[in-house]
C-alpha cells in the first residue's frame, strides 16, 4: 500500500465512465506510485481497458477527477498524457509491417534516423529490450514488435507506462525477458500499470494489484501476500468453479477428421499460408491446437470448417467420418456430423440483429425446422428454447436478438446450438474467449463430457491452461507449419513454448520445410 | 453542449414507422418553399399534388395503372437489397422485357391467335432476365460491381431500344416516327372497365407481393438471403452461398421489371416507343426504400409514389409546373428519407461538459 510520505504519480478520483448500456467505470480511486508496477486486474468486460484508455486519454470521463504527482491535469487527448510522459502499448501494435524498426519510430519521434538508430540501441543494452533497429518489423518476433513499441514510449521522457495484457501474444519464453525489462524500467524510476487477467504472472511481478469487478474495485492488495485462489475470488466475487478431467485411453481406433498433406498458398500478403499439415481427431479424444494468434489458426480453421473451399486439394485431402469432403460446403459437411463454433461469435456464429430462434436456423435447418422449404415455427422455438434451458443461457427468451447477450451468454448459446446436432466430430476455436471464469468452467467440462460419450473434439486455443486443463493430444502450429502430434500428459508449457517460436524445427527460417509426422 | 450521433442498442421500432412520415413532412415544406421562390400557387400545387388524382373514377383507375409496374419491380428490388445485391438497372432490365415481348406482335403483325399475350408475359420475362443475368455472371465469376455493371447495362439497353425503334422495327406506315406498329388487341391486356386504361395486368404485382411475403416471411430462401445481407460471414458459416444469393436477387429482379416492361407495351403504350419505361425503374428504387424494404410498406410507398406522379400531372396543367419540379420532389423525398432513416439505429447523445472545471485552471 501507498505510504502516506509519498505523492502519487497518478490518482483517480471517482472515475466514472458510461457507455450506453453499461457502466464501464463506478467511481473508481487509484493511486499508482511511482518506481512500482501495479496491476489492473479483472475478467473480461470489468473496465480494465475503458480505466486504461481514460489514464491515456483517449476516451474522457463522465465524473471525475485525475491527479498527476498530485496536481490536477485535464487529460483530454493522448498528447497530454504523452507530454506528462505517459506511454501505452496495446495488445494490438500500431507498427507498420513493411518499414524497419527505426522508420517506424521516426514516423512518431523528432530526430534523425542515424540518432534515434543509437538511442535505440543505448535504451535496448540499458533496459534488456534489444532489437535492431535496422530489422524490418515484419521479420520480427512477436516479442521484439513489443519491444519496439516499449523503445517508442521509453523515447519520450516516460514516467509511466501502461500495457494491455502485454503477455497475451507472447510464448512462454519470452514472457520472462519481458518481466525482466519490466522490472529493470520499475528500478530507474518507471511506473508500470500492467493490465491482465493472469493472476500467476501479477503474483510473480506486481507490486501492487488493484481488482476490477462489473466496473467497480474490489479490492487493492498486495499481491505477493495473497494466493491465486483469493485473487480469483475478488475478481469473479465467488469461488473459483474447476473442471474434472477424467484421462481415460480414447474410446474409437477410426479417425473421424484427417487432414493428409494439406498446403493453402494464402495469396493475401499479410496472410499465412499452410504447408503439409497433418492432422488427425479420433472419436473419444480431445486434440488442441496451440500457437500464437496469426500463425494460420484462421486458415486452418475455413479449410476444416468448408468455409474456405480449395480446389488446388485433393478432394481426400481432407476426410470426415471417412468420407472425402475437401470440396464440400460448410452445409454439407455438417450434414455428415460435423459442427464448428467459430471463434467469432457476432456477424460469423450468430447474426447480430436477428432473434436467437432466427439464429438457431442458421446451422439446425435440417433438424425438422423446414416443411418444403417453409419455416416451422414451432419447431424453431423449440429448440431454441431447450437450448436456452440446458445449457443455462441467460437471455429474455427466443426473442431476444444475439446481440442483446454477454460474450459468454452467446457463447454458451452457440456452443450448445452445435451440440444439439448431435455431433460425431466438433470443432471448437477459442472455446472461452472473452467468456467470464464460471461460463468458460461450464465450457470446458461440457466439451470433456462430450469426449466421454465418444466424440472427436479439435480445439484451436490461444490459451496454454486451458489446453493443457482438456487436450489429449496437443499440435502447435507455427508460420503455417504444425508440430508433430504431441501427449499432453508428457509436456510442460516450456515445450510448447519452443514449438511457438520454431526452435525445434531443424530450419524454423525456411518456410518451405515441410516435417514428417 | 455538444452534440453525438450515437449507435442505438436496439433500433427503433417507432423510428421505422414515423421515417417514412417524417420524409413526406419535410418534402413537402421544402417543395412549399421551393414554389414560393417560384411564386407558384403553393396550395393549389399541393392540392393538384394529393387530393386532385382522387378526384374522379379515371383518375384513381390512372393511380393503379402506375402502382402496377412500380409495386412490381420494387418488390423484387428490395430483395435483393436486402441480400446486399445492389441492382439499380431495373430500368434496362424492364426495356429489355419489353422489347423481348415486343418481338411477337412485331413479328406476327396479323395474327390474331391467343397466345399472342401468353408468348409475350413469357419472352417479356425471359428478356428481363437475360439481361440481369449479364450483371450476375460479371459479379460472380470476375466480381464486377453490379451498382456499375447494372447502371450501364441499362444505358446500352436504351440504345438497343433505340435502334430497333429507328431502324429494323420502325412502323412503316408510322411517318418515320421511331415507334412500331399498334399491336393487336389480341396482343393487349384486356381493360379491367371499359373506357380506363387499367387492365387485368394489375392481379400480376398483387399476386408478386404476396409471394414475395411468403418468401421473406416463411421461407427459408428468403431467410439465407436476409442472412447475406446482415451478416456475410455468418452466411458462409452455415454454408449458404454467397453466388446464389446473387443470382436469385438478380434473377427474380430481371424477372419483375421484365414483365413489368411486357405490361406496358401490351397495356397503356400498345405499341413499343423510346419512353417504355416512364422511369418505373428507377422510382422503383425509390419506392423500396420508402418501404423499408418490407413487402408491406412497400405497396403503401408505392401507391403513394403513384398519386405523386399522377397529382404532379395534374400540377402540370392547373399550377403550371416545370415536370422537373415533380423530380425535385421525389427526389427531396428520397434524401429526406435515407437522412432520417439514420435515427432508426442512431440517436442524438447530448454530451455533458466533461471533467471539472477545476481542471481546466491549471495547466
Amino acid at each position: 500500500m501507498a505510504s502516506s510520505n509519498t505523492t502519487p504519480l497518478l490518482s483517480l478520483r471517482n472515475i466514472t465512465k458510461l457507455y450506453p448500456t453499461v457502466i464501464a467505470n463506478d467511481k473508481i480511486n487509484l493511486d499508482v506510485m511511482p518506481s512500482s508496477i501495479h496491476a489492473i486486474l479483472g475478467e473480461n468486460g470489468a473496465g480494465k481497458s475503458t480505466l486504461m484508455k481514460l489514464a491515456y486519454g483517449l476516451i474522457e470521463a463522465d465524473e471525475g477527477e485525475i491527479f498527476w504527482q498530485g496536481k490536477p491535469v485535464d487529460l483530454r487527448n493522448t498528447a497530454a498524457a504523452r507530454k506528462l510522459g505517459i506511454g501505452m502499448v496495446f495488445q494490438h501494435f500500431s507498427l507498420f509491417e513493411t518499414l524497419s524498426v527505426v522508420e517506424n519510430i521516426s514516423l512518431t519521434m523528432p530526430g534523425s534516423r542515424k540518432a534515434l538508430s543509437a538511442k535505440i540501441i543505448e535504451l535496448g543494452k540499458r533496459y534488456k529490450l534489444d532489437v535492431n533497429p535496422e530489422a524490418s518489423v515484419h521479420s520480427l518476433s512477436v516479442g521484439e514488435r513489443q519491444r519496439v513499441e516499449i523503445i517508442r514510449c521509453l523515447l519520450q521522457d516516460l514516467k509511466l507506462l501502461i500495457l494491455d495484457e502485454p503477455t497475451s501474444v507472447l510464448p512462454p519464453q519470452h514472457i520472462r525477458s519481458l518481466f525482466d525489462a519490466l522490472r529493470t524500467l520499475r528500478d530507474n524510476k518507471v511506473a508500470i500499470l500492467y493490465i491482465s487477467h493472469k493472476l500467476e504472472e501479477i503474483r510473480e511481478l506486481c507490486d501492487t494489484a488493484t481488482i476490477l469487478r462489473a466496473g467497480k474495485v474490489t479490492g487493492t492488495v498486495n499481491p505477493n501476500e495473497k494466493t491465486a485462489k483469493e485473487l480469483a475470488t475478488l475478481m469473479i466475487g465467488h469461488d473459483v468453479p474447476s473442471v474434472e478431467a477424467r484421462h481415460t485411453q480414447r474410446t474409437g481406433n477410426d479417425p473421424l477428421l484427417t487432414l493428409s498433406s494439406v498446403s493453402f498458398v494464402n495469396h493475401d500478403p499479410f496472410g499465412t499460408s499452410l504447408h503439409n499439415i497433418n492432422l488427425s481427431v479420433h472419436s473419444g479424444e480431445i486434440v488442441g491446437i496451440a500457437g500464437v494468434s496469426g500463425n494460420g489458426q484462421q486458415e486452418l480453421c475455413r479449410l476444416i470448417s468448408g468455409e474456405h473451399i480449395d480446389k488446388q486439394l485433393a478432394a481426400n485431402a481432407i476426410e470426415m467420418m471417412g468420407k472425402p469432403v475437401a470440396h464440400l460446403g460448410a452445409a454439407a459437411r455438417r450434414q455428415l456430423g460435423f459442427s464448428f463454433v467459430p471463434e467469432e461469435r457476432l456477424g460469423r456464429g450468430a447474426v447480430p440483429p436477428m432473434p436467437l430462434a432466427k439464429n438457431a436456423l442458421l446451422t439446425a435447418f435440417e433438424h425438422g425446422m423446414l416443411n418444403k422449404g417453409f419455416l416451422k415455427k414451432k419447431a424453431i422455438e423449440q429448440y431454441t428454447e431447450k437450448c436456452i434451458e440446458d445449457f443455462d443461457v441467460r437471455c429474455g427468451g427466443p426473442d431476444a436478438t444475439a446481440n442483446s447477450l454477454s460474450g459468454g451468454n452467446l457463447q454458451k448459446y452457440i456452443v450448445g446450438r452445435e451440440l444439439m446436432l448431435a455431433p460425431k466430430l466438433l470443432f471448437v476455436s477459442q472455446p472461452t474467449w472473452g467468456v467470464d471464469i464460471g461460463a468458460a468452467t461450464a465450457i470446458r467440462q461440457r466439451l470433456l463430457d462430450l469426449r466421454e460419450a465418444g466424440i472427436a473434439i479439435l480445439v484451436v486455443s490461444e490459451e496454454l491452461e486451458e489446453l493443457f486443463e482438456i487436450t489429449d493430444r496437443m499440435h502447435v502450429i507455427n508460420s503455417g507449419t504444425l508440430s508433430p502430434s504431441l501427449v499432453t500428459a508428457q509436456l510442460t508449457p516450456n515445450d510448447i513454448g519452443e514449438y511457438m517460436i520454431g526452435n525445434q524445427n531443424a530450419s524454423a527460417n525456411s518456410a518451405e520445410t515441410a516435417h514428417a509426422i | 453542449m455538444q452534440f453525438k450521433l450515437e449507435r442505438r442498442v436496439e433500433y427503433s421500432k417507432k423510428m421505422l414507422i414515423a421515417t417514412p412520415i417524417i420524409a413526406i413532412v419535410l418534402s413537402i415544406l421544402v417543395s412549399s418553399v421551393l414554389l414560393a421562390i417560384l411564386n407558384k400557387p403553393i396550395l393549389l400545387t399541393m392540392h393538384s399534388f394529393f387530393i386532385a388524382p382522387f378526384d374522379n373514377f379515371y383518375s384513381i383507375t390512372e393511380i393503379f395503372l402506375k402502382f402496377g409496374p412500380l409495386l412490381l419491380i420494387a418488390q423484387a428490388l428490395a430483395v435483393g437489397f436486402r441480400a446486399k445485391v445492389w441492382n439499380i438497372g431495373a430500368e434496362g432490365q424492364m426495356i429489355m422485357g419489353a422489347i423481348a415481348a415486343s418481338a411477337v406482335p412485331v413479328y406476327f403483325v396479323d395474327s390474331t391467335s391467343n397466345w399472342l399475350l401468353p408468348a409475350m408475359i413469357v419472352l417479356g420475362a425471359l428478356g428481363g432476365i437475360a439481361w440481369a443475368s449479364i450483371a450476375a455472371i460479371l459479379k460472380t465469376r470476375y466480381n464486377a460491381n453490379e451498382i456499375l455493371v447494372t447502371l450501364m447495362l441499362s444505358s446500352i439497353a436504351l440504345q438497343i431500344l433505340y435502334y430497333l425503334l429507328l431502324g429494323p422495327w420502325k412502323d412503316p406506315m408510322g411517318f418515320n416516327f421511331p415507334q412500331t406498329v399498334m399491336f393487336q388487341d389480341e396482343a393487349l391486356f384486356p381493360p379491367m372497365f371499359s373506357g380506363v386504361r387499367l387492365n387485368v395486368s394489375i392481379f400480376i404485382p398483387i399476386a408478386f407481393t404476396i409471394g414475395i411475403w411468403l418468401f421473406m416471411e416463411k421461407h427459408f430462401g428468403g431467410f439465407k438471403l436476409v442472412v447475406g445481407g446482415l451478416a456475410p460471414n455468418a452466411a458462409t458459416y452455415a454454408g449458404f452461398s454467397a453466388k446464389k444469393a446473387v443470382w436469385s436477387s438478380l434473377l427474380l429482379a430481371g424477372f419483375a421489371a421484365g414483365i413489368a416492361g411486357m405490361s406496358e407495351v401490351a397495356g397503356p403504350i400498345g405499341q413499343l416507343q423510346r419512353s417504355v419505361t416512364s422511369g418505373y425503374g428507377y422510382s422503383a428504387i425509390i419506392v423500396a426504400y420508402l418501404g423499408a424494404l418490407n413487402p408491406i410498406g412497400i405497396v403503401f410507398a408505392a401507391f403513394f409514389l403513384s398519386v405523386l406522379q399522377i397529382g404532379g400531372d395534374v400540377a402540370l396543367v392547373s399550377a403550371d409546373l416545370p415536370i422537373s419540379a415533380v423530380h425535385v420532389f421525389q427526389g427531396l423525398l428520397l434524401i429526406f428519407y435515407l437522412s432520417a432513416y439514420a435515427f432508426v439505429n442512431y440517436r442524438f447523445h447530448i454530451v455533458r461538459p466533461t471533467l471539472q472545471p477545476k481542471a481546466n485552471l491549471t495547466s
